[in-house]
């Protein structure tokens, strides 16, 4: 029994084929035998899928990607676990300050952000090196490592590190044995978005990357500059597809409007 | 008294102890260099000689007076409030619809709608620039096939087919905002204003909207503020013609290389935005403080 | 007589059954309590009188007229919430000036109604308040006034009382029952306090997993149980396995050591029901031993053990010396206190 009217439920469908439409049609048109665009595909094949193997570049950006987003997402954490456990559990002058600044990533545009690294890291002499890139996406990935375990460390039971204290453990061993595991959760979910964030930033990476560094949304982004064709389709449907495994996953593991409503995030820029 | 104040001091030692390092980090990273990006607006800059570290308002009064610049500002901000009228109208009733759902549905559903926020928006303009594309992309097909447009409409590189696809990048930020609303109202005051005689069009218009509107408020500042400073939609479907302030102040950095000038978009981009997004978040707090004291 | 009828009403949620068979008839003026524990129910079928749920099968009639084809705006009903679903953006004058406004009320006449109802409630003076800014009780009295400010046929209260501190609480009943009487609104109370339905309501309908197990006035609900759940649900009770024997033409009831003449139609095996506040110490009955005596006030709780499995009595501290703990007892009680059940019963 839904509650929703006709009227709604044609509303409803219509809301949903616009919101998937511009997905589905990508991994559409990849699938196509031909040479060129050609919408509606007349035949499913594998040719474009195949063909990326031939072009070093995406599978290099593909690569770099990877090992961007999980490098700057867990040293992202490493800073992100202390802070959140600082700004859940303590109340300090300047709190509210601290806090702000740590979350200012989601406000400040990435553009901005983006000249702001391009002229620092310029400055200082590592313009266009990896390193650079991973210093980068370690701030701007930061809020959301550091808004998920926040919120576990926030709805944690304290009583329960008392109970462990009093029986005897020390700082570090109550950290590990009770803390850790029961902020977890939080952990891991903020590993996964912020990797996603990482993985799907363009704006801020367009202004670094240099063609050793490029990043696949920056391949992407310029290859689609030049000219649209069936590889950069097969590229992104992959990219979709990659994507959606760990959103299923976040969805599972913590719920997706939960993850979500930690908001902003590098959608359409 | 003195108890109180020694755990003050204790607690403010570990709080800052353990967010130490990230404040480093911020400050090292991101209040320094921002700072350098507002100084290097202020920086003189010529096609032979590079950066001069000087500091002068020229790139500001070029920005001022220069038509060119208003117009790409005019346009930013007109694309942006497009794009989140366009999210709110749509956005809200789906929400709404969508929080009225029965179990495994609306689960489902709001993955499939707040989902692509993940997904890559290169791939996400990707889809729309294949939609669009030339006069007989599947878009104008479906408008023609319906009889909504006799001839073809221009997407591409048009600022038409940069809000839809904007509006399309930004909708599950607003069904989301929405959402959180909604899952805040009692379910039984919907119920209340039935007993009470209300039509389901009633209760709507006079208890439910009234209640969501700072969430819906507070997600149009959120689409607002990430559309003005949007970058891979305004770049791919609105071309190198139509440009807007994020995609100028590539340009500016990578094509002409005059980074003083780029910085000085960035930094009056930002500052737009810190001044509209402060000033409304006060305003809707001031204006809602009496509801949810 | 019949005002609100309710005629074998059913709901079911896929395979899971909530309510059945719920047959009942309310007159005109009375105080209705559904009371059971949750998930028993009570609060199903409230709902499909409110018209929030639609019955799978039966029928509920008002007046004669068949309620559950006529949509919830329209049946012109009171409610109080649990949660009292105040709408939060609006004053408490205008939230109870709300039904008044969809029932198309003249502005005069709403605003003497509307202050009214709130003086009614005790309330007058706090027409301009937002309800976050209110205590709970009075966000209560808002949601009250704002049910009866309507003039429903039927005032349903789910759970009214339940968000308010043991105090408060008490007040509003005695509250609540004097405006009902005073209003002779006819009321169905949703409740799982058992206290709060015997001292609100003329009749008890107690309910436990979606089936009625007893209709009656409170009285009735308490002295004569007619199940093992309504003696256990609504206070505490001791249950001893009893049988009957037959020697020299005399029919006697034995518990252990207690006995009594049995009553007429009893046989065989049965349980016996007695309350622990009917029961005392004496010299014969049903042996056993103190195990724990606690003190509370006004009255002493004694735990024992007994030949019968344990038992708790609850003696008034009369200033009398009561037996201490360890001592050896015999619990004894009147035939009239003590209801038979379920082995064999004969009608």
């Amino acid at each position: 029994m839904s509650r929703n009217g006709p009227v709604a439920l044609i509303f409803h469908t219509l809301f949903v084929v616009f919101m998937v439409a511009p997905i589905l049609v990508v991994c559409w048109v990849a699938f196509t035998p031909e040479g060129f665009l050609s919408i509606p595909i007349t035949q499913f094949s594998l040719r474009w899928f195949k063909a990326l193997a031939n072009y070093p570049e995406f599978v290099h950006a593909f690569g770099v990607s990877l090992w961007l987003g999980a490098l700057s997402s867990c040293i992202a954490l490493l800073f992100a676990v202390p802070a959140a456990l600082a700004l859940s559990r303590y109340r300090f002058r300047g709190r509210d300050a601290l806090s702000a600044l740590f979350l200012s990533p989601l406000m400040i545009p990435h553009v901005v952000l983006g000249i702001a690294f391009l002229r620092f890291f310029t400055a200082v002499g590592i313009g266009g090196t990896f390193v650079a890139l991973v210093i980068a996406h370690v701030v701007v990935v930061f809020p959301f490592a550091l808004r998920l375990t926040l919120a576990s460390a926030t709805g944690m039971d304290r009583s329960v590190e008392m109970a462990a204290i009093s029986l005897g453990a020390d700082g570090w061993t109550m950290f590990r044995r009770v803390t850790l595991p029961a902020i977890l959760p939080g952990i891991v979910s903020g590993w996964m978005l912020a990797f996603i964030q990482s993985f799907d930033d363009l704006t801020m990476t367009v202004f670094l990357a240099t063609p050793g560094t490029e990043t696949l949304p920056v391949r992407m982004f310029l290859y689609i500059q030049d000219n649209i064709d069936p590889l950069v389709t097969s590229v992104s449907a992959s990219v979709i597809a990659i994507t959606m495994t760990v959103l299923v996953l976040l969805d599972r593991l913590y719920g997706l409007d939960r993850v979500l409503t930690a908001k902003g995030g590098d959608a359409g820029r | 008294m003195s108890t109180t104040a020694t755990a003050d001091t204790s607690d403010a030692r570990a709080g800052l102890s353990l967010a130490l390092p990230a404040l480093m980090l911020f400050i090292g990273v991101v209040v320094i260099p921002l700072a350098m990006t507002v100084m290097l607006s202020f920086h003189d800059w010529g096609q032979y000689k590079g950066i001069e570290p000087v500091f002068i308002l020229k790139n500001w009064m070029e920005i001022i007076d220069d038509p060119y610049y208003l117009e790409m500002f005019w346009r930013t901000f007109r694309v942006a409030v497009l794009a989140t009228l366009i999210t709110a109208v749509f956005g809200v009733p789906e929400a709404y619809i969508l929080n009225r759902m029965q179990g495994p549905w609306k689960g489902l559903f709001l993955l499939v709608i707040i989902g692509p926020l993940l997904i890559s928006v290169v791939a996400r303009t990707l889809g729309w620039a294949l939609l669009f594309g030339g006069n007989n992309g599947l878009a104008n097909k479906l408008l023609m096939t319906l009889g909504l447009v006799d001839s073809p409409v221009r997407f591409m590189f048009t600022e038409t087919g940069m809000i839809i696809a904007l509006a399309h990048a930004m909708m599950p930020f607003m069904v989301l905002a929405v959402w959180t609303a909604l899952q805040r109202l009692d379910p039984q005051v919907e119920n209340a204003a039935l007993s009470l005689g209300a039509g389901s069009l009633t209760v709507v218009r006079r208890i439910v909207l009234p209640q969501i509107m700072p969430g819906v408020l507070s997600g149009a500042i959120i689409v607002f503020s990430l559309s003005a400073s949007a970058f891979a939609t305004p770049a791919i479907i609105g071309g190198r013609r139509l440009k807007v302030a994020a995609t100028l102040a590539y340009d500016e950095f990578l094509n002409t290389l005059n980074w003083p000038l780029g910085a000085a978009v960035a930094v009056l981009l930002l500052i737009a935005l810190v001044l509209i997004v402060v000033g409304s978040n006060a305003l809707i707090e001031r204006r809602y403080q009496e509801m949810f004291r | 007589m019949s005002f609100l009828e309710l005629d074998r009403v059913g709901k079911s949620f896929g395979p899971n059954v909530a309510v059945e068979e719920f047959s009942l008839t309310v007159t005109k003026g009375e105080f209705i309590s559904f009371l059971g524990p949750s998930g028993c129910g009570k609060t199903t079928t409230l709902q499909m009188i409110a018209g929030f749920l639609d019955p799978s099968h039966g029928a509920i009639r008002l007046e004669g007229k068949d309620l559950v084809a006529t949509p919830p705006a329209k049946r012109g009903l009171g409610i109080v919430f649990q949660s009292y679903a105040l709408f939060p953006h609006m004053t408490a004058a205008e939230n109870v000036a709300f039904g008044l406004e969809m029932r198309n009320v003249a502005r005069s006449e709403r605003e003497e109604r509307v202050r009214a109802a709130l003086t009614l409630v005790g309330l007058a003076g706090y027409e301009d308040r937002h309800p976050r800014r209110m205590s709970g009780g009075q966000q209560q009295r808002v949601a009250l006034a704002r049910a009866l400010v309507i003039r429903p046929s039927v005032l349903l209260l789910d759970e009214p009382l339940s968000n308010l501190d043991a105090r408060l609480r008490e007040g509003m009943q005695i509250e609540l029952r004097q405006i009902q009487r005073n209003l002779g609104t006819t009321t169905i109370l949703v409740t799982h306090d058992q206290i709060e339905a015997m001292s609100l309501s003329d009749r008890i309908v107690v309910m436990s997993k979606g089936r009625i197990e007893q209709i009656g006035t409170p009285q009735e609900v308490y002295e004569q149980p007619a199940s093992a759940f309504v003696a256990q649900f609504l206070g505490k009770t001791n249950e001893f396995a009893a049988h009957v024997e037959r020697a020299a033409g005399q029919a006697r009831l034995l518990a252990g050591s207690w006995s009594a003449p049995a009553p007429a139609g009893v046989s065989g095996a049965v349980t016996l029901s007695v309350r622990p506040e009917r029961i005392s110490f004496g010299d014969t009955g049903l042996a056993g031993r103190i195990t724990s005596r606690i003190f509370q006030g006004n009255h002493w709780l004694f735990q024992c053990d007994t030949e019968c499995g344990p038992a708790i009595v609850i003696r008034q501290n009369d200033g009398q010396p009561q037996p201490e703990q360890g001592a050896a007892v015999h619990l004894n009680w009147q035939a009239a206190d003590m209801s038979l059940r379920a082995a064999r019963v004969a009608a």
